[in-house]
């Protein structure tokens, strides 16, 4: 292993972040003219980091031949999958910019350069394979993200999202360290491989205590009940392009180090981690359902709604199998798509004055202002209540299959049963949009990246997207795989 | 004679005063920057009597990269509060309130 062949696995991180600094210069130079050639440019830089991802995941790369830097990064098939995910997300969230600050005068080049960062923090996550990358990976992310909340520095409820999501996010990353310094005590090493080996025989009681540690502190980045209370309050007080990203991005990317954390590195103890993840689950499941019934403001509702999907995914986690695993990434990737679909719409209902409308009242009888919005709107909101045809209802049966096929049929009768509360909600909406009486508030916005992003959205999760889940099928499959090296 | 159990119980209880200060602390939002500079140093504290005990050198390194991101975590702590303070003109914690529900 000479660092020539290390550096040449992670080339997509060395492009994000070489460009990542010449665009910060660019920013810091040019000012604010040079906004829309700074996005343009980062837009290109993730795409063109994506493309050096795809082989990886083509050959189905994995074990020791993808590892990097002495097992501290892995190129595998499954951080392909991630990876291309999470860039996908940022690029979306990267057009969709424009349009909200412009209308506020507050569109800055530092935006596309913090979530180029943010991505390059991502990417590291989701290809870690040590406790020590790992942190440095979360942590280049969750900075850029704290920055990125509070972005609308006049703005009172960006300021007072920043704040909460930096308390409560710096004390999540206090726990999750704070369980890996006690996994390192207690197993000698910080590679998974090694955590993994010392483990074989039995977990001691301090390395169970950093287990548990380290879960809670991966619950808070992926929102799972019990650690969700700051989701809803930063996802309303966030600019909602930044909201659309907190949703998108690094939820993919923490939900795969989680995955990689629980399957890899304490794989051989699945028992002591599976009920804790299973009460994650139906946790998350039923207080997203619950919590979001009362809620007015539609981004709220939304954060719910993430709370809520991030149960089922974790049902997939649950699992602990290859199967498990792959319905995971597939349950993701439509959850992906269904939310930057869902807050895209969100954010082009505007007034007469340009100004943002994000609550209930506002909706009231959009089908007949803004048919295409509502039109969109209704396949997405059914599509997250998991109604067939369309592609979220999908995703739910090879979650649920994966866990009835791992023996946990309990648990898939329980999330079958909340997941109809939850229909409730996404009902609602529809109901609210086409049923009650127009107030004809929502009369303007949406830019032609909005409109474009928004029916690439619906058509994939639309009955036309069946066509892409067999490859889909195969790609999650294929990744699915890569983290499971003995099998 | 201290032994590793004595490290890791001074570690536990930073570690708890940080986590305690987080949440009980109703005046302002200063003493919670420190109480998460406490919960990292309780870890750093960890990282560096494991790695004396078990006689690697990881977890040196390991608290070295620990300290260089909390001095980042306290700049943008610190810069994301400036805002926060000449939007409201307060740092109380109880006013932080502007989203509820």
């Amino acid at each position: 292993m000479d660092y020539a062949t290390s550096f040449g696995l992670i080339i997509p991180e060395l492009v994000l972040t070489g460009s990542g600094l010449v665009l910060l210069m660019i920013a810091a130079f040019g000012g604010e003219k040079a906004s829309r050639l700074v996005s343009i440019l980062a837009a290109v830089a993730l795409g063109a980091a994506g493309s050096l991802t795809i082989p990886a995941l083509a050959n189905g790369a994995g074990g020791d031949a993808s590892m990097a830097f002495y097992g501290q990064i892995s190129a595998d098939a499954f951080s392909a999958f991630a990876k291309l995910l999470v860039y996908a997300a940022a690029i979306g969230c990267l057009m969709i910019a424009p349009g909200f600050f412009g209308q506020r005068r507050a569109m800055k080049p530092e935006y596309p350069v913090l979530v180029l960062f943010a991505t390059l923090g991502m990417s590291i996550m989701v290809s870690a394979t040590d406790l020590m990358t790992l942190y440095i990976g979360l942590e280049l992310n969750s900075l850029a993200a704290y920055v990125l909340a509070s972005f609308l520095r006049n703005d009172s409820r960006s300021a007072e999202a920043g704040l909460k999501y930096f308390v409560l996010g710096a004390l999540a990353s206090g726990i999750l360290l704070y369980g890996m310094s006690l996994t390192y005590g207690f197993t000698g090493t910080t590679s998974f491989a090694g955590i993994r080996a010392a483990q074989e025989a039995g977990l001691s009681t301090g390395a169970l205590f950093g287990l548990i540690f380290v879960l809670a502190g991966l619950a808070f980045k992926i929102s799972a009940v019990p650690f969700h209370m700051w989701t809803p309050d930063v996802y309303q007080g966030a600019p909602t392009p930044v909201t659309t990203f907190f949703a998108t991005a690094p939820k993919v990317a923490a939900v795969a180090l989680t995955a990689r954390v629980a399957l890899d590195a304490f794989g051989s103890q699945a028992d002591a981690w599976r009920q804790i993840v299973i009460f994650a689950a139906l946790a998350s499941i039923i207080v997203g359902a619950l919590g979001a019934i009362g809620q007015n403001n539609l981004k709220r509702l939304l954060a719910y709604s993430s709370i809520n999907n991030v149960g089922f995914i974790l049902i997939g986690l649950a699992a602990a199998t290859v199967e498990g695993a792959s319905a995971m990434l597939f349950y993701l990737t439509t959850y992906v798509v269904m939310s930057l679909g869902s807050f895209v719409a969100v954010l082009m209902l505007r007034n007469g004055e340009g100004e943002n409308l994000e609550t209930f009242e506002d909706i009231a009888g959009l089908s007949s202002t803004r048919p295409g919005v509502a039109l969109c709107l209704l396949a997405l909101m059914f599509s997250l209540a998991g109604i067939p045809p369309l592609l979220g209802f999908w995703a739910k049966v090879e979650v649920f299959n994966a866990a009835i096929q791992a023996g946990l049929v309990p648990l898939a009768v329980i999330g079958i049963a909340a997941s109809v509360i939850g229909a409730f909600y996404y009902i609602k909406f529809v109901k609210v949009m086409y049923f009650e009486e127009p107030v004809g508030r929502a009369t303007k916005g949406g830019s032609a990246a909005h409109w474009a992003i928004l029916i690439i959205c619906t058509l994939l999760i639309s009955p036309l997207g069946f066509l892409l889940t067999r490859g889909l099928q195969a790609m999650t499959d294929t990744a699915a795989a890569g983290l499971f090296p003995g099998v | 004679m201290i032994g590793i159990q004595h490290y890791i119980i001074v570690s536990a209880i930073l570690f708890v005063l940080g986590v305690l200060g987080i949440f009980l602390n109703r005046k302002n939002v200063i003493v919670i920057l420190m109480a998460i500079e406490l919960i990292l140093l309780a870890v750093n504290i960890n990282l560096v009597a494991f790695s004396a005990f078990l006689g690697d050198l990881t977890g040196q390194i390991f608290a070295m990269f620990v300290l260089t991101v909390a001095a980042g975590e306290a700049a943008i702590g610190l810069a994301i509060l400036v805002i926060f303070f000449r939007d409201r003109g307060t740092i109380a914690v109880d006013d932080v309130n502007r989203m509820k529900g």
